[in-house]
């Protein structure tokens, strides 16, 4: 069944595009803008293909994975929430630092045949005819994107550390003086956008393509960035459009064979700049709507803290 | 333990001048100690990472090759970012720049006059100009995030070069190699002095500076960038408008960006190839911190991270290290240059436990 | 007095507070004793605000000890402060804009009090003390009164023994702050203490049994506010007798200089105020004040008059008699007015610039001749800017520690003389002032409000808009009232009461929002 391939190559694509943009978002309900979503993406990346080498797990490589954005955010949380440094600028050097020192670390894995996470079958459910293969035959990673979708939901808006993180995201200062401690926050909501970076990484290099290969996260840190912008700080729509931007990288696969059949010949570039050019697409199509921005971006977003005491 | 800062009643003069030369200290010493790790003897490493491609005459001239365009970037990127346009997708500008520019002596490759190269120049700013543009116009009047817009137009630019350089402009009598054929005379931008490589380009960029760092300091179109890049509402009470800053920033590093761009194809590479760039629209980014936003010290910060990329290429050769270990330096450069501004607005103090607070820079 | 009988509730001795070397407090003594509204006196900048933050744990003191019920302790965080039964209703709120009534109260209980009980609680209390509230509306959809019950029904929650009350009627009409008196009385007659944190001296006289006076972070005074006149306060307070202000009744009332006709603007985001059909106009001589509740429209009625958002109307706005509704704010500079706004930092002023810089910031094209050479190049004489910022330094007496400091380093008084003195230095025949003396010292707010009576007095026309009753009544010859984005008629300051603003403040107008009729009188 094509349609099926389809949906479950779509599925893939995505899932990393869901699960870094997930952590972005509760970074960003914090108040912290961290742009360097593409530099732990990139380390989780390679922690994840290089513990998985020599351990031989390709699980132990995902929470390695896990582990080398959470850590690797930590730099950025040093800056910025400590040192109060500004926050575009500190992200941009994450990527940049991220890039080259994965660069680094990776260079002896370059052309080495990965090791695949294999699917998890769950028992019953996957036998249902259609949504059974799709849904419920999958990888680890994508049964943690919909229990992070869920969580985090749960989390922001049933809990009262949730209250907290995005009472600090609205005004640190009150927050501030109610006693809440907006470091120590800050501090775990970057870790935790971290680590899901992480993990997107690590699917990337475990599931998606199981191979090493430099600048393999290839822009999809930037484009989870505007996922959450997408979604207007809402961890459904995240989803929903996670999965919007991975067909539309499917599309350009596609897209190619069909024109073939037509006899029309697009060049490969082309389709290669489709997610590219639909990012910017749809983040003018939702900043039109300048009330709706408004209301939903955290309104102490990017901003420095610095608390007396 | 904790650390505490405490807001100056003013901005140091002091901490700004050494601010970026402790970022160096600091960045050679981690340096260092990556070196060590990786089983290298980390003094001789460093020496041949920072000091060995100074020391003849052809390194010299690769070094202003290299600086030529990180220095061009860097002086527009400065600009812009005091404006609080956060212009991040120079390389895409460079990229475009190179192939307005290109426009000329490809597809008008019989056309060869002392005309040339000044009109490819000034395709290549254009062509780097209108590029940036694109997200001028997407914040100005759509309100769109100018960060995600202009990088991800780096993306796109790529892919068009490459698609160029394998496609319609590939030399037909190349081999099939994905190049476009090679420059006339007409269309080089001719070295600088007898000795060597080194171009043009660099006359440019010290050029730039300079006039870049006139504007800001004398003018008030750089009055104009220092106000609407600290407070757009104070800027809105001078009568200066936020949405016309955005074009001027954005189009003047996109014009900077492009010169480079169409000077690097012209002076260094002499034809068009899928990859013209080892990432200067991006590396610019850590020349306009390091330089503190200014324009003449991008003079010197550009020069410091082109030593970057001849001591990564010097540290292959000669101790057998990956020149992936510039990018880890640049952006290890990056970071210690944005900790250590801190120190320009903020007393730092390490508190350690039970409250007592121990006094340090 | 009472201690041999009653112990106090609280009692602070010896507190200090160092910010570097400065000493925001010094050595404060300090007792609340159980069942009384305790006076904390003071100017902007005498220490007031540090103090209780000390006390509710949000700084610590570098030195002194705090006794709460005759048990020394040490508060660390509010939440500690709140345990111990100390409440705070803080000045400048600390609420979230973008949740909701019960969720603002849920943040400062500490236990988990599930959300829906915490509504039902609140709902139950507003009842209780009359300060109605809807636990489901978002923070960012309500007025400053609504908000403040909100702080004041939350720290009421945690059944406090001493609530802290931050300036609590700057942001009232005097309907609403008799409200408030109300509740107080309410909760002394529970037992519970007060601190009430003001410097405006009728109320403390009105409702304090005992007051404490700092000054320069240091204690002045203790006393009984009934006893003393509020000269006598005022003298503990500032230290020296404040000049008032001088006024000349007989000014000449000259041409119309600024007039709006039915200026109507929409909210340009959606916590903005629209203005609806404002129609006003001011004479030379006149000083026009407008009074009312922050947030009823007086930030977007500055930036319609000041042409940093121009109109679509170019009747809309006349300035001497030219159409400038479309014009932009230097085109309007450039017909005779200037413009003062409330924000210093960030929009009348940018901190990290020079004085002269932010000099150029507002006359850069109202004096380019004087400022710019070199034509389209416009290149800045340094030299021509740096005797206009003496001239103006000496001229309002601005206190500055070297020639040309950034903005950012002067105190909030001296860097509104300098802000004020900027315009005053041009002459300017209309000049439009959104509250002038927001957060100065009373010397410096002395000083600005003579030097805009002197304005008008030399043939301007100029236009107040306030908060600060006190304010309008001490330089206005006409008074109106904004409300909801509506403007009352102007009214002769003589023919104004305290009562009837209160009520204009309300939003109840009188229906004659009309300059004919305003002009009838």
């Amino acid at each position: 069944m094509i349609f099926e391939a389809i949906l479950l190559t779509i599925i893939t694509a995505s899932t990393p595009l869901v699960i870094a943009s997930l952590g972005e978002l509760v970074t960003e309900r914090a108040g912290v803008l961290n742009l360097g979503v593409e530099g732990m993406m990139i380390m989780g990346a390679v922690g994840a293909f290089a513990v998985a080498q020599m351990t031989g797990s390709p699980y132990i490589g995902v929470i390695a994975g896990i582990v080398s954005g959470a850590v690797f955010s930590l730099l950025f949380g040093f800056l910025t929430l400590t040192l109060v440094a500004n926050q575009v600028a500190t992200g941009l050097a994450l990527t940049i630092l991220g890039l080259g020192a994965s660069g680094m670390l990776g260079e002896s894995f370059v052309g080495i045949p990965g090791i695949k996470l294999p699917a998890i079958a769950i028992p019953l459910l996957s036998d249902i005819p259609f949504i059974g293969p799709i849904l419920f035959k999958q990888d680890i990673a994508f049964y943690l994107s919909i229990a992070l979708v869920l969580g985090i939901n749960w989390f922001l808006f049933r809990t009262r550390a949730g209250l907290k993180l995005r009472a600090i995201g609205d005004s640190h200062g009150s927050a501030h003086a109610l006693g809440i401690n907006v470091i120590r926050t800050r501090y775990l909501a970057v870790m935790f956008g971290g680590a899901c970076a992480g993990l997107a990484g690590a699917q990337l290099s475990l599931i998606y393509t199981p191979q090493w290969v430099e600048n393999m996260s290839a822009g999809r840190g930037w484009i989870a960035l505007a996922l959450v912008v997408f979604a207007s700080w809402r961890p459904w729509r995240v989803l929903i459009g996670g999965y919007l931007f991975g067909a539309v990288g499917i599309a350009q696969l596609h897209a190619q064979i069909i024109g073939q059949e037509f006899g029309i010949a697009i060049p490969a570039q082309f389709l290669s700049m489709l997610p590219y050019v639909a990012t910017v697409v749809v983040l003018v199509l939702i900043s039109q709507n300048r009330r709706t921005t408004l209301i939903n971006t955290p309104a102490s977003l990017g901003k420095p803290f610095v608390p007396d005491r | 333990m904790r650390i505490e800062l405490e807001r100056r009643p003013r901005a140091s003069k002091l901490h700004a001048l050494l601010s970026p030369l402790l970022a160096l200290a600091l960045t050679v010493f981690f340096g260092g100690l990556m070196f060590m790790a990786l089983g290298k003897d980390p003094l001789s490493a460093l020496y041949s990472f920072f000091i060995e491609p100074l020391l003849d005459t052809w390194s010299l001239h690769e070094l202003a090759i290299k600086a030529a365009p990180l220095i061009l970037i860097g002086v527009g990127l400065s600009v812009a970012y005091r404006s609080n346009n956060w212009n991040i997708g120079a390389e895409g500008q460079f990229t475009v720049g190179a192939i307005f520019g290109s426009i000329l002596p490809i597809v008008f490759a019989g056309w060869q006059t002392p005309l040339t190269l000044p009109m490819m120049l000034i395709l290549g700013a254009l062509g780097g100009a209108l590029y940036a543009g694109i997200p001028a116009l997407l914040k100005a009047h759509f309100n769109t995030n100018e960060i995600l817009t202009s990088l991800m137009l780096v993306y796109v630019a790529q892919l068009f070069l490459d698609w160029l350089a394998r496609g319609v402009w590939k030399d037909p009598k190349g081999f099939n190699f994905p190049q476009s054929v090679t420059f006339s005379d007409a269309a080089t931008l001719g070295p600088m002095f007898e000795s060597g490589r080194a171009h043009w380009a660099f006359a440019f960029a010290l050029i730039a500076a300079l006039l870049t760092w006139i504007m800001m300091r004398f003018t008030m179109k750089g009055f104009q960038v220092a106000v609407l890049g600290q407070s757009e509402r104070a800027g809105r009470f001078a009568g200066f408008s936020s949405r016309r800053m955005i074009w001027f920033s954005m189009l003047f590093s996109g014009a900077l960006a492009g010169l480079a761009g169409i000077s690097e194809v012209a002076g260094s590479i002499g034809h068009i190839q899928p990859i013209i760039s080892p990432g200067y629209g991006f590396t610019a980014i850590i020349v306009a911190f390091l330089g503190r936003l200014n324009p003449l010290g991008a003079i010197a910060s550009g020069l410091v991270l082109a030593l970057t990329y001849l001591g990564g290429e010097a540290a292959q050769l000669s101790i057998g290290v990956s020149d992936k270990v510039t990018r880890v330096f640049q952006g290890l450069l990056l970071f210690f240059v944005l900790s250590c501004d801190t120190l320009i607005l903020y007393k730092v103090r390490l508190v350690l436990a039970g409250g007592k607070s121990e006094g340090k820079a | 007095m009472t201690e041999a009988a009653i112990v106090p509730l609280l009692s602070v001795r010896k507190l200090t507070k160092l910010f570097g070397t400065f000493a925001a407090n010094n050595g404060i003594d300090l007792e609340i004793m159980p069942g009384e509204i305790h006076a904390l006196l003071g100017e902007n900048g005498a220490g007031k605000s540090t103090l209780v933050k000390m006390l509710f744990g949000v700084l610590s003191p570098t030195s002194g000890e705090i006794v709460w019920n005759g048990t020394p302790v040490s508060i660390s965080s509010p939440g500690e402060a709140r345990k111990l039964g100390i409440g705070m209703v803080f000045q400048h709120f600390s609420l979230f804009e973008a949740l909701t009534v019960a969720e603002n109260i849920a943040l400062s209980l500490d236990d988990n009090v599930p959300l829906s009980k915490v509504a039902e609680e609140a709902a139950a209390l507003s009842r209780q003390y009359g300060l109605p509230l809807d636990p489901s509306a978002h923070v960012a959809d309500l007025s400053v009164g609504e908000r403040q019950r909100i702080e004041i029904v939350r720290a009421l929650l945690q059944n406090p023994r001493l609530i802290i009350l931050d300036e609590p009627t700057s942001v009232l009409t005097p309907q609403e702050a008799d409200k408030l008196f109300e509740t107080l009385d309410k909760l002394r007659a529970e037992g519970r203490s007060v601190l009430y944190i003001s410097h405006r001296l009728e109320e403390v006289q009105r409702i304090c049994d005992r007051a404490t006076v700092l000054r320069h972070g240091k204690v002045t005074g203790a006393c009984d506010p009934k006893s003393e006149t509020p000269s006598s306060l005022a003298r503990m307070m500032v230290g020296a007798d404040v000049a008032s202000v001088e006024r000349d009744q007989s000014v000449a009332i000259g041409a119309v200089k600024l007039e709006t006709r039915n200026l109507t603007v929409a909210a340009r985001t959606p916590f903005a105020v629209s203005l609806k059909g404002i129609s006003l106009s001011v004479r030379a001589g006149e000083v026009l004040a407008i009074a009312g509740v922050a947030g009823n429209g007086q930030g977007e009625l500055f930036d319609a008059l000041s042409g940093e958002f121009p109109q679509a109307d170019a009747n809309a706005v006349l300035l001497n008699g030219v159409p400038a509704g479309t014009l932009g704010i230097n085109r309007r500079r450039l017909l005779g007015a200037s413009f003062v706004p409330e924000e210093r930092h960030g929009h009348a002023a940018v901190p990290a610039l020079s004085l002269s810089e932010n000099l150029l910031l507002a006359r850069s094209q109202s004096d380019r001749a004087a400022f710019l050479s070199g034509g389209p190049l416009g290149l800045i004489r340094q030299g021509t800017l740096s005797d206009a910022t003496k001239r103006i330094s000496a001229e309002m007496d601005v206190r500055k520690a070297s020639i040309d400091p950034p903005a950012g380093s002067l105190s909030g008084g001296n860097l509104q003389k300098f802000i004020v003195g900027r315009e005053l230095d041009r002459q300017p025949s209309v000049l439009i002032v959104n509250q002038p003396t927001w957060g100065v010292d009373a010397g410096a707010a002395s000083r600005i409000r003579q030097a805009l009576v002197d304005l008008a007095r030399s043939g301007s026309a100029v236009i107040v808009i306030s908060q600060d009753l006190d304010e309008i009544f001490e330089v206005a010859s006409q008074i109106a009232v904004i409300s909801e984005g509506r403007l009352s008629a102007p009214y002769p300051a003589g023919e104004m009461t305290m009562e009837k603003i209160g009520l204009l403040m309300g939003g109840m107008h009188d229906g004659s929002n009309h300059p004919e009729a305003a002009h009838a009188h």
